[in-house]
């Protein structure tokens, strides 16, 4: 137990930011917080995934001097998940900001708390 | 390899292409394309499914130049034929039956920017349905939710923005919890196609190593899976986002994206987990205790509503809940009726919801329940809907809903454990079903008093367009069919469920 903590000391590390970026996500009221929890959480993931795709002692999976053999580099399969997340987690932030703007404009205030009582308000 | 099975392929590519080339044109021209690629992808897709319950067996189909272990694939089998056929006859009631407000709620020089959102929930559904990768999966996942949130925001007011921001909110929860899950699936077992990783998994979990984490992921799956398709208590984004927005919108992100996920999970579960392992781990346990709790207090904020849209909203909580009770159930008639219920539910909502709009419209545009008093009289085809939509919710025999609640209550009895309980909260929540929907039919066909006609209250007729009444007969029909000609279904859900480990 004692001794997979310390191997694992970055994948620790990354669940636990993925944990303080969560629960920024769930329970801030301020949206621009929300937002930084949703990115804090999303780049958790990538740091995941990048320590565990990389071996030490092998190169970047460039064939470089006509070294083909396999054993050499490292997987380029979770590199690639990681770029591809990016890409999700920038464009869902994008979206996430230009509501944001839009909501602000509307409501003049970014708590959600008190946009959900001016929505009661205007239910009623 | 027959010229058939290239469907999935094509009916991907065919809607994404749809959602590229609809940026460029004008609305009216935007709706016919989105229009004419669900008829096209529906009919091929009967086409598969037809050519798939013939082979009985399901194939993968490789997508670029690497093959299995390392490349991407897509497989179908007959219930994914059948969700893709469903999913665009669904598709065609939502348009169909919402032309006539989304005239009214698109601004004239931003309605082609609709139909690219409907396109790519379309192609990201299918392809969530037809995908053998899980890390494609999370990719359409998150397209999915940013196509679901243009629908929301297709309506654009201030109560439509706030519904989107809540629903990402959640959604995005969701997906963070589904993407960490995959994350360590692929730690784990070292593969990201579904039939490799449920090898690595069973061998996993029988020599008893990784115990726990593999627990706590299947759970991070499970409930970013949950929040995303609204089981209680994750529902809170659900409201409003049906009750505001467009009724397009609501009748496609009702039947369409959240069961896409759903199915995703039933997927995963079959294909990844194993029926088996899942069964042992405990998250079906939570699972199945969601899905009752939710059934009934679903139902309960239901009956409270005042708004129409709003009570519908809540009504799919409870329908959520029933889905979730039949997965949790963990045996393969569970799973079966869970299946039958997407379905049924499905067919059932957006019929339920394109009539509401025209019996809002009936009344002066009136949410309030008790401002529809006799709409049923003054828009004939939207009073019919919505009391065959109704019939089928509080599982009426003929008609779709009845069917599903039947094969619930049947796969209860395998385990008598679990007998009681869901007999007692099918029963509950069919009577609270029955209270609220029947109360809105009463009104919808109780006629206006002398006393109101004379203080000038509504009561001349409405003409429909034709594609609404397309869609209520469309919407009616399919109901009719899943609760009358049931056998062929059950044997597609069935043997599908078969194939799809």
């Amino acid at each position: 137990m004692g001794s997979n903590l310390t191997s694992n000391f970055i994948e620790i590390v990354a669940v636990i930011l993925f944990g303080i970026g969560f629960t920024d996500l769930f329970l801030h009221k301020n949206l621009i917080k929300k937002i930084i929890g949703l990115n804090i959480m999303d780049t958790a993931v990538y740091l995941f995934l990048a320590v565990k795709g990389y071996i030490r002692g092998l190169k970047a999976p460039i064939i470089v001097d006509q070294v083909q053999s396999a054993e050499v580099y490292i997987n380029p399969l979770p590199s690639g998940l990681v770029l591809t997340g990016i890409v999700v987690s920038v464009s869902v932030t994008a979206v996430m900001l230009a509501l944001t703007i839009c909501l602000y404009n509307r409501y003049h205030t970014l708590d959600l708390d008190v946009i959900s009582l001016k929505i009661r308000e205007k239910e009623e | 390899m027959s010229f058939v099975q290239n469907v999935p392929c094509f009916s991907i590519l065919m809607a994404m292409f749809a959602a590229i080339i609809t940026s460029a044109v004008k609305g009216k021209a935007a709706r016919r394309i989105s229009i004419f690629v669900t008829a096209a992808i529906g009919i091929m897709s009967a086409f598969l499914l037809v050519f798939l319950m013939g082979t009985g067996e399901s194939y993968a189909y490789m997508m670029g130049h690497f093959p299995a272990p390392w490349g991407n694939e897509l497989r179908a089998g007959m219930l994914e034929a059948a969700m893709a056929l469903f999913f665009c006859i669904i598709m065609m009631v939502a348009l169909f039956g919402g032309m006539e407000e989304a005239r009214a709620d698109l601004e004239a020089d931003k309605a082609n920017f609709y139909y690219i959102m409907a396109n790519l929930m379309l192609a990201s559904s299918l392809a969530l349905v037809y995908t053998n990768d899980m890390f494609t999966a999370y990719v359409f996942v998150e397209i999915n939710t940013i196509a679901a949130c243009g629908l929301i925001l297709g309506k654009f007011n201030e109560l439509t923005i706030a519904a989107s921001v809540r629903y990402m909110i959640m959604s995005l929860m969701g997906s963070g919890l589904l993407l960490l899950g995959i994350s360590f699936f692929y730690d784990m077992t070292g593969h990201l196609l579904m039939s490799y990783m449920k090898e690595s998994i069973l061998l996993i979990w029988q020599t008893g190593e990784y115990r726990i984490p593999l627990i706590l992921t299947i759970g991070l799956v499970s409930v970013g899976l949950a929040i995303k398709s609204a089981l209680w208590p994750f529902h809170s984004w659900l409201p409003n986002a049906y009750g505001y927005s467009t009724v397009s919108s609501s009748a496609m992100l009702s039947s369409i994206v959240s069961k896409g996920y759903i199915f995703l999970l039933i997927k995963i579960i079959y294909r990844v987990i194993g029926p088996e392992v899942f069964a042992e781990s405990h998250i079906i346990d939570i699972l199945f205790v969601f899905g009752i709790i939710g059934m009934i207090l679903g139902s309960l904020d239901a009956v409270r509503q005042k708004n129409i849209r709003k009570m519908i909203a809540y009504s799919s909580v409870a329908q959520i809940g029933y889905i979730f009770m039949g997965i949790g159930l963990g045996s393969a008639e569970g799973n079966g009726a869970g299946v039958y219920h997407i379905f049924a539910h499905a067919a059932a909502k957006s019929l339920v919801f394109v009539a509401a709009y025209g019996l809002i419209k009936a009344s002066g545009g009136c949410r309030d329940i008790n401002g529809l008093r006799g709409a049923g009289f003054r828009n004939k085809a939207a009073g019919v809907g919505f009391a065959a939509g109704s019939l089928s919710m509080v599982g009426i025999p003929g008609f779709a809903g009845f069917v599903s609640k039947m094969m619930f209550a049947e796969a209860s009895l395998e385990t008598t454990a679990y007998t009681i309980p869901v007999l007692a909260a099918l029963a509950i929540s069919t009577v609270l079903n029955a209270i609220y929907f029947m109360r809105v039919v009463l009104i919808l066909y109780t006629p206006l008093t002398k006393e109101e006609k004379a203080a000038g209250m509504k009561e001349k007729t409405v003409d429909n367009s034709w594609q609404f009444k397309a869609a209520i007969a469309g919407g009616t029909v399919l109901n009719l069919f899943l609760g009358i000609c049931t056998a062929p279904v059950m044997r597609v859900v069935k043997n599908g469920l078969e194939i799809l480990g």
